[in-house]
């Protein structure tokens, strides 16, 4: 097995990576570091958000405005000493990438632009086009390309975190072009790995997106919390789920139904705002989580429309005009024509909500650190609470950056005080996963099919775990994910070969799928109340009194994952009405 | 309603393992797939339900993330936005022309990710300013003037169908130099005399032959074509300016 020894490891290479990787270069140039990743870090999905990045700097706006939209937009779940940090970071951050050269759209003037964005009680999102993120991850990673001290491991799967001593020192991996097990020794280690919304059958993420990063902290004792709270985007294209950005709304697209009734005001968003004329935090401006489960209702009364690709409702931008939407919507337009057909400066567009985001994950403190000393985790793979039980469109690019570099600090106060890795304590420790490779790649008895498993688990997941719940459904999915898990002890290989092995990976990464799979139905099926992304049928209001709680999963081997709760931190907000029904004055 | 047309695909793919061939061979698949479906949708249904041993790279399925790009019938493409209402009878599948084959459909990038770097594709200011001082001003029109050539996914499609460095692979090919241009045009960067050492040489600019398929092939609209070509024109004045005009500078 081939040893590398270095100071600091980031797993995961996209938006969140990459910002602790340059953090870690500039602070101490003289720190190693490890960016190690499945994919080369222009292919991380960072670059599929295109929507923007929201940051407090035009005069009309204030910090407490952002502060108060992101806190009520997560329907009180948010740790308020965690939104505080954010919201004075997000502008510093967002300016630090527009001195790295990130093409953010300008006013005449030359100061930067923002768009309005859903919940956002001001505009306050910077955006490059329709494909901010984009932008963001390729400025990220042509800046990182001027640090000689941060060595790329690209398309290396990591595979498990070496911990000794109760600390987290290190992580094993495979090199994929060759097939070699390595070990990375470090003092400290970043999580960066992304989300999980491939455990779901329809979904705007990419094929990497399978919870990697989330399971391997997981397995190592880390708690993953808040894991039930997925958001649906409420506007995908209904055959392949790629995303049209909130911006679409954001810039006038109003939603209708069969009759053309914009049926938002129809659930607390109204009243109906002028076509054309977007009023913040209202009507098509309304937050995610209302405005998907608005869909679900649609769909029970026999308002949606029935397309080839199945129910919908539709996305209206015609009245926006071409110039417009070629100079703010240009992917989607050309989204919506390549895959469906349509012509959005000519015909309104028919989409449904489809998974979008985890607000859970890893459970990290302000600081971007996890329980496990020595363990750090930013963005889509953690849970530092910003986001509560729903996450406002635009938030999250800038947590990337914040939470990133944050991540990069807290690591180096660490490397600071922490001893020496024991060499050999953690070789011992790589050779259990050496053992579990080894098993699977020479697993005469395995008998289930890696596509069937995956196929019965993402049914799963949108049959009994979708926008709206039941503890009939929940129970089930808890019951089906758990047979699952045992039944993949037994999944069967079908290549050996030690070369970029996608099968191999596939196989490691349904196993990643179906840990983050198990946490979420348990979180799900525990919080009997709704709240912002978690939806009951049978719990139907927030109930401060029993679940004002962050819940902590977790992993127990192959028994079912214990459940415990942690306080949400309130400093100045307490639970509140969220009123998404415009100014009435 | 009308439910979504279906249609038997034949697919023809290259395979390699270097584990266990010596040499490359085609594989041919049958699979039923929808008709608005991409080619990647087909390997997809191939690798799921046919051949797990099938490998290749994908991600995003919007043609931004860069991944799949293969070449389909002799073209440059991404695999997510072929769609296979354009082709009919067998596809032809092979890996990304003038790379090395890591396996059957994945190539290796590491010549691109290098000459990447070489060019050095960040802002380089005069001076350092402070965060605390806010933002660069740049107008609208200064970003129009970068913002095309900003655009590059990495796909190395351009790669893939440039004669030039299929011919003489130290040539720093279309993408790595549209970056370089692309900074080289941002208002915030003074970094063009620095980039000239790799860019204005014959591994540069003044290798490309300005046949154009790299533009034709880009899934982006970068048009790298004409970068390279407002490259040498800049380069030209620079050389006009240090040797021909008396007490010039470049």
């Amino acid at each position: 097995m081939r040893s590398i020894s270095t100071d600091v490891v980031i797993i995961g290479a996209g938006g969140a990576g990459l910002r602790a990787a340059i953090a870690l270069a500039e602070t101490d140039p003289k720190l190693r570091i490890a960016l190690v990743s499945k994919v080369y870090p222009m292919r991380s999905h960072t670059c599929a958000a295109e929507g923007g990045a929201a940051g407090v700097i035009k005069p009309d706006d204030s910090f407490d405005l952002h502060f108060d939209d992101t806190v009520g937009g997560g329907d009180w779940l948010s740790d308020q000493d965690c939104v505080e940090y954010f919201i004075h970071e997000a502008p510093k951050e967002l300016l630090q990438l527009e001195h790295w050269g990130c093409p953010w759209n300008r006013e005449a003037d030359g100061s930067v632009a923002v768009r309005p964005f859903g919940g956002m009680k001001k505009k306050r999102t910077w955006f490059a086009a329709d494909k901010s993120g984009f932008h963001i991850l390729h400025t990220l990673f042509q800046t990182s390309l001027q640090f000689p001290s941060i060595t790329r491991h690209d398309e290396f799967y990591a595979l498990d975190l070496l911990v000794d001593d109760g600390r987290c020192q290190g992580v094993t991996a495979l090199e994929m072009r060759s097939g070699e097990l390595c070990q990375f020794h470090a003092k400290a280690v970043i999580i960066a790995g992304g989300g999980a919304g491939r455990m779901f059958p329809f979904s705007t993420n990419g094929a990497i997106k399978t919870g990697d990063g989330m399971a391997m902290a997981y397995r190592a004792g880390a708690p993953l919390k808040d894991m039930e709270f997925v958001q649906y985007h409420p506007t995908g294209l209904p055959n392949t789920g790629s995303l049209l950005t909130e911006a679409c709304r954001g810039e006038g697209g109003i939603l209708v139904n069969k009759h053309g009734r914009r049926y938002l005001q129809d659930y607390g968003m109204g009243p109906e705002t002028p076509v054309g004329q977007p009023q913040l935090k209202t009507m098509e401006l309304g937050p995610r989580d209302r405005v998907s489960q608005a869909y679900w209702h649609e769909l029970q009364k026999g308002n949606t429309v029935t397309t080839q690709w199945g129910e919908c409702v539709l996305l209206d931008m015609r009245h926006l005009g071409e110039k417009k939407i070629n100079e703010r919507l240009p992917l989607v337009r050309e989204l919506a024509e390549a895959y469906l057909g349509v012509d959005i400066v000519k015909d309104a567009v028919p989409i449904r909500p489809v998974v979008h985001y985890m607000m859970g994950g890893i459970s990290t403190n302000t600081k971007a650190a996890t329980p496990l000393p020595g363990l750090f985790a930013a963005g889509e793979c953690a849970c530092v609470s910003l986001n509560g039980a729903n996450r406002l469109g635009s938030n999250s690019l800038v947590e990337l950056l914040v939470f990133g570099r944050r991540a990069a600090l807290s690591a180096i106060e660490h490397v600071q005080s922490a001893p020496a890795p024991n060499a050999t304590a953690l070789n011992a420790c790589a050779e259990q996963t050496r053992s579990r490779i080894d098993e699977l790649m020479t697993r005469t008895d395995g008998i289930e099919s890696m596509s069937g498993l995956r196929r019965e688990m993402m049914d799963t997941m949108e049959k009994n775990v979708g926008i709206y719940r039941t503890e009939e459904g929940l129970q089930e999915g808890v019951n089906k994910i758990h047979e699952l898990r045992q039944r993949y002890r037994r999944v069967k290989l079908t290549d050996k070969s030690s070369v970029f092995n996608t099968d191999l990976f596939q196989v490691l990464e349904l196993g990643s799928m179906l840990d983050c799979a198990e946490a979420v139905t348990v979180g799900a099926l525990a919080r009997k109340e709704s709240r912002g992304a978690h939806q009951r049928l049978d719990y139907v209001e927030r109930d401060d009194k029993n679940f004002l709680c962050h819940t902590m999963v977790y992993h127990q081997g192959l028994d079912v994952p214990r459940v415990d709760y942690l306080d949400v931190v309130i400093t100045k907000s307490p639970p509140g009405v969220r009123d998404y029904s415009g100014d009435h004055k | 309603m009308t439910p979504l047309k279906e249609r038997l695909v034949q697919l023809e793919v290259l395979r390699y393992n270097p584990d266990t061939d010596t040499e490359a061979h085609f594989q041919r698949y049958e699979v039923m797939c929808q008709e608005e479906w991409v080619v990647l949708d087909a390997l997809n249904k191939i690798k799921a339900d046919i051949d797990p041993t099938l490998n290749y790279r994908w991600s995003c399925h919007m043609a931004v993330c860069g991944s799949c790009g293969m070449m389909i019938n002799g073209e440059p493409k991404l695999s997510c936005h072929a769609f296979l209402r354009s082709y009919e009878g067998v596809i032809r599948v092979e890996p990304l022309a003038h790379f090395p084959v890591e396996r059957d459909l994945v190539t290796a990038p590491d010549d691109f990710m290098e000459k990447l770097k070489r060019v050095k594709p960040y802002v380089i200011p005069k001076e350092k300013k402070p965060i605390s001082e806010g933002e660069y001003k740049q107008t609208p029109a200064q970003l129009m003037k970068f913002r095309q050539y900003s655009m590059c996914i990495n796909c190395m499609l351009c790669y893939a169908a440039c004669p030039q460095y299929g011919l003489t692979p130290h040539f720093i090919g279309p993408a790595a130099l549209t970056l370089a241009h692309r900074y080289n045009l941002d208002s915030r960067d003074e970094g063009r005399k620095e980039r000239q050492e790799v860019v204005a040489t014959h591994e540069g600019v003044w290798e490309c032959t300005f046949v154009g398929a790299c533009s034709e092939v880009c899934p982006a609209h970068v048009d790298p074509a004409s970068a390279l070509q407002q490259m040498k024109i800049t380069s030209s004045v620079d050389w006009i300016v240090e040797h021909l005009i008396p007490g010039g500078k470049s």
